[in-house]
């Protein structure tokens, strides 16, 4: 059976404006991803990872090149389809949680589903559903502030799992957490990735994380330096 | 539907911030529809007084007869035709003969206007029985205001001196017959009201009147020539015309509040959007285009003006209630500044003015929550991500 490619990127390129002329943040990215791949992007800060996932993430373009995500091209995505594509079929997961902080946790898991008008008793159970696979049922009525940095991290998770999405993108996803939370939202990640067939990629340079990846891309001033399939 | 539903969620979530803003609002809605509704009140009670002491139904004035020039009382008064006799009769209308006179209260000069209006008349609030008193004197009624201001008291006796149809001065002695309270004080201020055939004899004018009061169901498309008709438009311009310097006064007042509470929604919103970048960016990612955050941050400043309303209405109802019914005493009427005022103001609140209120504040709190909002759309999502925005 042949496999279709999730993610498509051939020869991507990124530039950004700094004073006069432009720094190169990308430079001529040929990467595809699988359904189902546990992969990360990694290398030290500066080397294009966190642009490259905002790029797949159609929050932001690329200046050469193409990114092709879920069939879609980024570049000729208008506003209101690049959108469409992450309320539908994106997840994203943040180094710093950015949880809806006056929500509770459950409002907080509530939301992507509301952007996708489903009905109350739907929203309900999947919360419940996504709630149950963090193990944060116990703290559905808990406000962000109240909550410790790992368990955030479960909520984020939550968040972004709520709508079973075919792509999660995760950005440092353990870089505010100690070993113990790591593991264990790594362990949920990993595990949501295995039963949903979910898609993860992560960028991050946490080796923590690395150890988890079946896939490790690596990026060196914008360019990969090497791509690696990891078998456990 | 999306967007007032998570603004209501934020706006609740963002705790006193929010109801200390809701509270300012809801005291600009307070004082607007209060302050409206005392001028709305006042309109009222200063037509209805008007109507009820002075105007009738409206006015046939004299074709010379100018209130406001008083050379024109000589010769602004006309005989009565046959149709006019009998209208009186019916008790349609009310003659009254105005002319220039002087008395001499305690040996003091004062120049006044001599009313003389049938005795007998039932449709304005004047007591002009109290005319129809058997005296040696001539019977002669006064406001309050004209009272105050010449010491007089029922009973007081003084020379009334005038000149008649040719010219010629005569004078004879009046006596105070009552004394009315009134808060109109176009028929109160430096005139004394006699009985219109008394004063018809002393003028040597007959079956002459300078105006003509209509009762109200009167018909008022009759034409009598030499008679100019004035309608109540017209006779309680004056009245319009200081409700509306009020208003224009009143409009500053609460424009002043408003800005207070506009600002302080402005503050909050430019604020939230500098501390919620990180949210902003959040909800970009999950889905949502940059128009619906603009949308969910306009909605959310423009529901303080809605929470406003029901926080308004908690202590605005019962403040309106009681003030509508129980009126606001000041103390003193406004005749003594030569308005009409009465002493106790019932402030009157219609649906239209509180609907039109609460239509303008909502939609102008829009506009104002909208304008900080739309810098939104301009920010960079990666960044706004980062709370990077600048």
């Amino acid at each position: 059976m042949e496999t279709q490619n999730q993610i498509s990127i051939n020869k991507l390129s990124k530039h950004f404006p700094v004073g006069g002329g432009k720094f190169t943040a990308l430079k001529e990215i040929n990467l595809n991803f699988v359904e189902g791949e546990f992969s990360g992007l990694v290398g030290p800060s500066g080397s294009g990872k966190t642009t490259l996932l905002n790029i797949i993430g159609s929050l932001d373009s690329p200046s050469e090149g193409e990114a092709i995500v879920l069939g879609r091209a980024i570049s000729k995505l208008s506003t209101k389809a690049s959108a469409k594509l992450r309320k539908e079929e994106l997840g994203f997961i943040f180094q710093s949680y950015n949880l809806l902080p006056v929500y509770t946790v459950y409002e907080n898991v509530e939301f992507p589903l509301l952007l996708l008008n489903m009905s109350a008793t739907e929203r309900k159970n999947a919360v419940m559903e996504a709630l149950d696979w963090v193990g944060l049922i116990p703290k559905i009525k808990s406000k962000p502030p109240q909550l410790s940095g790992g368990e955030s991290q479960r909520v984020a998770i939550a968040r972004a799992m709520v709508k079973k999405p075919k792509l999660v993108l995760a950005d440092e996803p353990t870089a505010n957490l100690d070993a113990e939370n790591s593991f264990h939202i790594l362990e949920t990640m990993l595990k949501l990735n295995k039963d949903l067939k979910t898609s993860f990629l992560f960028a991050t340079h946490d080796e923590k994380v690395i150890k988890y990846l079946k896939r490790k891309i690596s990026l060196a001033d914008g360019m990969v330096a090497k791509d690696e399939y990891i078998s456990k | 539907m999306l967007a007032f539903k998570l603004a209501f969620r934020n706006l609740m979530g963002a705790g006193l911030r929010t109801w200390l803003n809701v509270i300012i609002l809801s005291l600009a809605f307070v004082m607007i529809i209060w302050f409206k509704g005392m001028l709305d009140g006042w309109d009222r009670e200063a037509k209805m007084d008007s109507i009820a002491w002075e105007y009738g139904g409206g006015e046939y004035w004299q074709k010379d007869y100018d209130p406001l020039d008083a050379f024109t009382l000589t010769e602004s008064h006309s005989k009565l035709n046959r149709d006019q006799l009998n209208e009186i009769d019916k008790g349609n209308l009310i003659p009254v003969l105005i002319s220039q006179g002087t008395i001499y209260p305690d040996g003091r000069m004062q120049t006044i206007l001599i009313k003389g209006i049938d005795k007998n008349q039932s449709f304005l609030k004047l007591p002009t029985a109290r005319l129809d008193t058997m005296i040696n004197e001539i019977p002669a009624i006064i406001g309050a205001n004209m009272a105050k201001t010449n010491r007089l008291e029922v009973g007081d006796i003084m020379t009334l001196r005038w000149r008649d149809v040719n010219g010629t001065f005569d004078a004879n002695e009046i006596q105070i017959t009552d004394i009315f309270q009134t808060n109109v004080p176009s028929v109160d201020g430096g005139q004394i009201w006699i009985d219109i055939d008394r004063h018809r004899e002393m003028m040597l004018m007959p079956d002459e009147a300078t105006i003509l009061v209509c009762n109200s169901d009167f018909r008022q498309d009759i034409i009598y020539e030499g008679w100019d008709f004035k309608d109540l438009d017209f006779l309680l311009k004056e009245i319009d015309e200081i409700i509306k310097t009020k208003s224009i006064g009143g409009s500053t007042f609460y424009f002043i509040l408003l800005m207070l509470a506009w600002l302080a929604i402005f503050d909050t919103q430019v604020l939230s959007i500098f501390r919620r970048q990180k949210e902003i960016g959040t909800y970009i990612a999950m889905g949502m285009t940059k128009r619906q955050v603009v949308g969910i941050f306009t909605v959310e400043g423009a529901m303080h003006s809605i929470l406003a309303v029901f926080v308004g209405s908690l202590y605005g109802i019962p403040l309106f209630w009681q003030q509508a019914s129980k009126g606001i005493n000041f103390g003193m009427d406004g005749s003594e500044f030569g308005i009409t005022m009465a002493e106790t103001l019932y402030p009157y609140y219609t649906l239209g003015l509180v609907v039109t209120t609460i239509i303008i504040v909502v939609l102008t709190t829009t506009l104002v929550s909208y304008l900080p909002a739309k810098k939104i759309s301009k920010m960079n999502p990666t960044e706004a991500l980062k709370g990077k925005t600048t």
